[in-house]
């Protein structure tokens, strides 16, 4: 099974392998509100942890989303620029953004796993 | 006071339910050594309406109105007949005193007015789709050019020598604060200029006018073309919106930005303000436009309706990182050019334009025969530049002294070049005997 | 990913039905269902009649005449009604209480009005010859003079079209005079979280980099983060005073003092001015620079969005970095410096704008200027402050004022009153609607929790304020008697039309009529 870490910003990154898949969790996708536009980057792009990597919009809201770790983008995910709504429906499964090649495999060790991303995001109430 | 409705009782009731003493109580977090003990000194107390009236009439009176005499002014301000209706509707309370239409229930006139002006000002232009208004054409200018540079990721712009002087300073001056290139060729009277050769790959756009400055029309679809091959966007700048019913518009030009002035139509010239800027582009760019948009959609019971869309690319949500910081825009004057255009209509429209450049032809006709006055364009719409035997600005002095507004001498947009220089413009309030009395006045001047 | 937790519903609401008796046409008496003027073309027919246009020869060289634009024909009647219904879809203050806090809603005389349909100021065009526009420079001159005295400083430019435009010509001020004395340098600029968006915009367009500074617990800005926040590469503040919750900085001495001491200069977002005019002159307070937005202190109609007219004043260190053009006094009369870098320019930066300003606007706030006068502005300010804090004390016990009073002329709430009740700030706000009343601002300034903002300015009477506040009363008690979400949820019913699909909107932008397209929706 496919390891799947979590930021205080509200990303989550599936590994596999040295490919890392990204998107923002169903928590920040109920904060967003309905989701009207995203951009997601190039592939080739190189990508800092922690710098911004795509964009997401709600009616009311811009936000962008850094990346959770370092890495060079293999693939933006278009069917997600096609139809944002994904975000909403399934943040956490086919409303990814991009993957990417992961640089330091050692900056997943920063990030949280699901369920201190459950406590962190209870925390928060 | 006539607009304060609170009356001494009503003061001392609501001070009481607040719980302190005085109005003054409440400006208590004001530092002492700032708040004042009563009015400013030294500046007069209220007037009624009828002393307001004079004060102002009294000053409005020390001017001479371009309508009073013939006038053959233009440079980017075109004094056209705005139809009785216009002024009136535009002053409908609803219209007037609305805020920007934040609660679309309640604002479906403005926003459905909005919808229709975007809709002309894209089928004027020949451009997909429209935003909602800029300030004025200048500013619209400067914005297209920014708008280009985020778009391309260069930062260089080319600025045509026949681009409107207050376009070029408004944008040469955001380019030194901002941060980016501009190249500025100089005017170019008698026509044609070799702004082609200086596209390169740095280049993020070129900023043409048609008509230019000098009232000459060209066609800039060889230029859209070569500037479409080197990856910078053609911007095309009208200061004449009425031209856009006789001429190719821009976008059938190839156009990537159109940024215009909408004042000559529905707006009086005003002495400068305040006027709509047009902005116009393709359907690809729309999210990297400044400034407003409304969009279609539906209601709660599925009925159409209209909403402003795509804000997260203004300021009051992207912040620092917005398209524009624009807020305020021209809506009350975008009003006033929709109304207008809809009384003209596609005929009216279309005769309005031809009929401005009859009687430009007829005055350039009647011009060129005055000895002293050579006029220098071949192809022009309803404004066009004469040599003149003498400098134009002391002509146009002593011809406004004889109750004749001749028109703007070049001098006095180009700071001192070109003094012999003059723009004329005719439009459709341009009568027979006024161009009699031009002809005539620069006889007499130039003999 | 930065956490704008904004998330309110952007899609309408299914909910129950408007109800009522259905009609044959679709309208409900006067309110009447109004296609789009395209789709009400007649073709051929045109509304203006024009002379005759004479058969000569085209003189355009190698451009061609335009084909069919597609613009509609109607005849004027039609066009009459057509703007005459739209117009009826609309609130306006001439229609009831606008209490928009930031925004300064107040009467628009119509004096104002007719004063700038004078032939002798809106007949005037911009490139007239000096001499025959004496009348017109004086008065521009006039109003400076009034806002020069009215804030205590020593200049200003009444170029900049709009108040975001003001804070652009304000903070390029600034820069021309850091890089005059050769501090060019100096790239941070200090913003408070709860600024208006305009001021990180501007400084951000401008090349600046915004440092936010947060906020104290009593809503002013945190005073001593600020300070430590300066430093030699610090080009100033832009600070909005009283601020957008409503509150006057009580620490702005210091701050003045401390951003002078760094070297920087103090911008001050003056949106909020009408709250002090004619009782605190900001000069007073160690400004730099301050925009005035004509179209809300000084009542300049709002014309559905604009115009506006956003001049600034400057003190004296930033007095010599205007945009031109400016009236001078000269021998024979008044005189426009139209060109920056001309002889007679000095260090003038540059130019914001065509022509000389937004000239109607400048007849319209002077005309209301002189109506008030001094002791008018006294007496409108010290109105409209009370005003505000008649409704926050006759509000304060069923819903959550952020902050402890006094309030300058607007109120600052926030949403714990709704907490468990279901019910949302923006559910209040269309309650509200159905009411009669335009809403407050919602949800900004955005440093407290579904904010409410109420500004009701001078313009309103007690006994209308106390129908608003009861209305107010009525609507929280009712959210807080539990169970009222989906009712809230329904709300507006009454309005020409409901909650609209702003998801959908933005998902699938249609921003223009299309021929040949029809009509979308029923």
């Amino acid at each position: 099974m496919a390891d799947v870490r979590y930021t205080k910003d509200h990303e989550w990154i599936r590994v596999e392998g040295s490919v890392g898949t990204v998107g923002i969790t169903d928590y920040a996708q109920s904060q967003l509100g309905d989701v009207v536009f995203v951009e997601v980057p190039e592939p080739g792009r190189t990508l800092e942890q922690g710098k911004e990597s795509a964009v997401v919009e709600s009616v009311k809201a811009a936000s962008e989303i850094y990346a959770p770790v370092s890495g060079e983008v293999l693939e933006g995910n278009q069917a997600l620029v096609e139809d944002p709504a994904l975000v909403n429906s399934a943040a956490e499964g086919d409303g990814w953004f991009y993957t990417l090649r992961i640089a330091d495999p050692a900056q997943l060790d920063g990030l949280m796993d699901a369920a201190a991303y459950k406590d962190y995001v209870e925390g928060l109430h | 006071m006539r607009y304060l409705p609170l009356t001494e009782a009503d003061r001392r009731a609501m001070l009481d339910a607040i719980g302190v003493r005085s109005v003054d109580d409440l400006f208590r977090d004001v530092p002492d050594a700032a708040r004042r003990s009563g009015p400013v000194e030294g500046l007069p107390d209220h007037m009624g309406e009828l002393e307001v009236e004079r004060a102002l009439g009294a000053m409005a009176a020390k001017n001479v109105p371009a309508g009073s005499v013939p006038s053959f002014l233009g440079g980017g301000a075109y004094r056209h007949h705005i139809p009785a209706a216009v002024d009136h509707l535009i002053q409908r309370g609803e219209f007037l005193t609305a805020y920007t239409p934040y609660q679309p229930e309640i604002s479906q006139g403005t926003l459905q007015v909005l919808f229709e002006f975007q809709t002309q000002v894209a089928l004027l232009t020949g451009m997909d789709v429209a935003n909602a208004s800029m300030y004025d054409g200048a500013t619209a200018c400067a914005e297209a050019v920014m708008m280009a540079n985020r778009l391309t990721r260069r930062r260089k712009a080319i600025l045509s020598g026949g681009l409107h002087p207050h376009y070029r300073d408004t944008t040469t001056t955001d380019a030194r604060f901002i941060g980016f290139e501009t190249v500025v060729l100089p005017p170019a009277p008698t026509g044609g200029e070799d702004i082609a050769a200086l596209v390169d790959d740095g280049t993020a756009c070129v900023v043409v006018q048609n008509p230019d400055v000098f009232g000459h029309v060209r066609d800039y679809t060889e230029l859209a073309d070569l500037c479409r091959a080197r990856g910078a966007l053609l911007i095309v700048v009208v200061t004449e919106a009425v031209s856009l019913g006789l001429l190719t518009p821009p976008g059938d030009m190839g156009a990537d930005i159109v940024a215009a002035e909408g004042q000559s139509l529905g707006n009086p010239t005003g002495f400068g303000g305040p006027y709509v800027g047009l902005f116009a582009v393709k359907d690809k760019y729309v999210r990297q436009m400044p400034g407003r948009l409304c969009g279609q959609t539906v209601d709660a019971d599925g009925r159409r309706g209209f909403v402003l869309t795509l804000s997260t690319r203004e300021q009051h949500i992207r912040r620092e990182k917005a398209t524009s910081n624009i807020c305020t825009n021209s809506g009350l004057c975008a009003l006033a050019f929709s109304i207008h255009l809809s009384l003209l209509g596609e005929d009216g429209f279309r005769h309005l334009a031809r009929l401005n450049h009859a009687r430009a032809v007829r005055l350039a006709d009647r011009l060129a025969g005055v000895p002293g006055v050579a006029v220098l364009n071949d192809a022009f719409f309803n404004e066009f530049t004469v040599r003149l035997t003498k400098p134009a600005a002391a002509v146009v002095d002593t011809l406004a002294g004889r109750g004749v507004l001749a028109g703007v001498p070049v001098s006095r947009l180009f700071a001192g070049e070109h003094e012999d220089l003059l723009l004329v413009a005719a439009t459709e309030t341009t009568t027979d005997s006024d161009m009699d009395a031009l002809a005539n006045g620069l006889a007499e001047v130039l003999r | 990913m930065t956490m704008n937790a904004q998330g309110r519903p952007t899609a309408a609401f299914a909910g129950e039905s408007a109800g009522g008796e259905e009609t044959v046409t679709g309208n409900r008496g006067l309110r009447i269902e109004e296609p789009l003027i395209f789709e009400q073309d007649s073709p051929g027919m045109t509304g203006v009649d024009l002379p005759a246009v004479p058969d000569a020869p085209l003189r355009l060289g190698t451009v061609r005449p335009r084909g069919r634009i597609g613009l509609p024909g109607l005849a004027e009647p039609q066009v009459v009604r057509h703007y005459t219904r739209l117009s009826q879809k609309n609130y306006a203050i001439d229609t009831g209480l606008y209490p928009l806090g930031s925004c300064t809603m107040k009467h628009n005389p119509r004096l104002n009005e007719k004063m700038a349909r004078l032939p002798g100021f809106a007949d005037l065009h911009p490139l007239q010859p000096q001499a025959t526009v004496q009348g017109a420079l004086e008065l521009m001159d006039t109003l400076a003079h009034w806002l020069k005295t009215l804030t205590g400083m020593p200049a200003v430019t009444l170029a900049p079209a709009a108040g975001a435009h003001g804070e652009m010509c304000g903070m390029m001020a600034i820069r021309a005079a850091l890089e005059h004395r050769g501090e060019g340098g100096r790239t941070r600029v200090l913003v408070p979280e709860s600024a208006h968006g305009t001021n990180p915009a501007t400084a951000a367009a401008l090349g600046f980099t915004v440092d936010p500074v947060p906020g104290a617990p009593d809503g002013r800005v945190d005073a001593a983060a600020l300070k430590a926040k300066l430093g030699s590469d610090v080009a100033g503040i832009m600070l909005t005073n009283p601020n957008t919750c409503g509150l006057f900085e009580r620490d702005i001495r210091s701050i003045a003092d401390a951003v002078h001491e760094a070297g920087a200069y103090f911008y001050c977002d003056g949106a909020n001015f009408n709250a002090i005019v004619g009782r605190v002159r900001p000069a007073d307070l160690g400004i730099d620079a301050m925009h005035i937005n004509l179209h809300k202190t000084f009542s300049t109609p709002h014309g559905g969005g604009g115009p506006g007219s956003g001049p600034v004043v400057f003190s004296e260190s930033l007095a010599p970095f205007v945009p031109v053009p400016f009236v001078v006094h000269g021998p024979d009369g008044l005189r426009l410096v139209e060109h920056a870098g001309g002889p007679d320019a000095g260090t003038a930066f540059g130019r914001m704008k065509a022509f000389h300003g937004q000239m109607g606007m400048f007849v319209r706030a002077l005309a209301y200027i002189l109506s008030h006068g001094a002791d008018g502005l006294w007496q409108a300010s010290g109105d409209a402050v009370l005003n505000a804090n008649y409704v926050m004390a006759r509000l304060g016990d069923v819903m959550t004022p952020s902050f402890d009073g006094p309030c300058m002329h607007e109120c600052l709430f926030d949403d714990r009153f709704l907490k468990g009740t279901g019910v949302t700030t923006l559910d209040i706000a269309k309650a509200l609607i159905d009411e009669g009343f335009h809403p407050m601002t919602m949800y900004f300034p955005l440093v407290v929790h579904g904010a409410l903002l109420i500004e009701p300015t001078e313009t309103e009477s007690r006994a209308g304020l106390d129908q608003f506040v009861d209305t107010l009363r009525a609507l929280a008690e009712r959210a807080r008697a539990g169970d009222a979400a989906a009712w809230f949820q329904a709300a507006p019913r009454l309005t020409p039309r409901r909650r609209l699909d702003e998801t959908t909107a933005a998902r699938k932008p249609v921003l223009r009529w299309k021929e040949g397209e029809g009509r979308a929706g029923p």
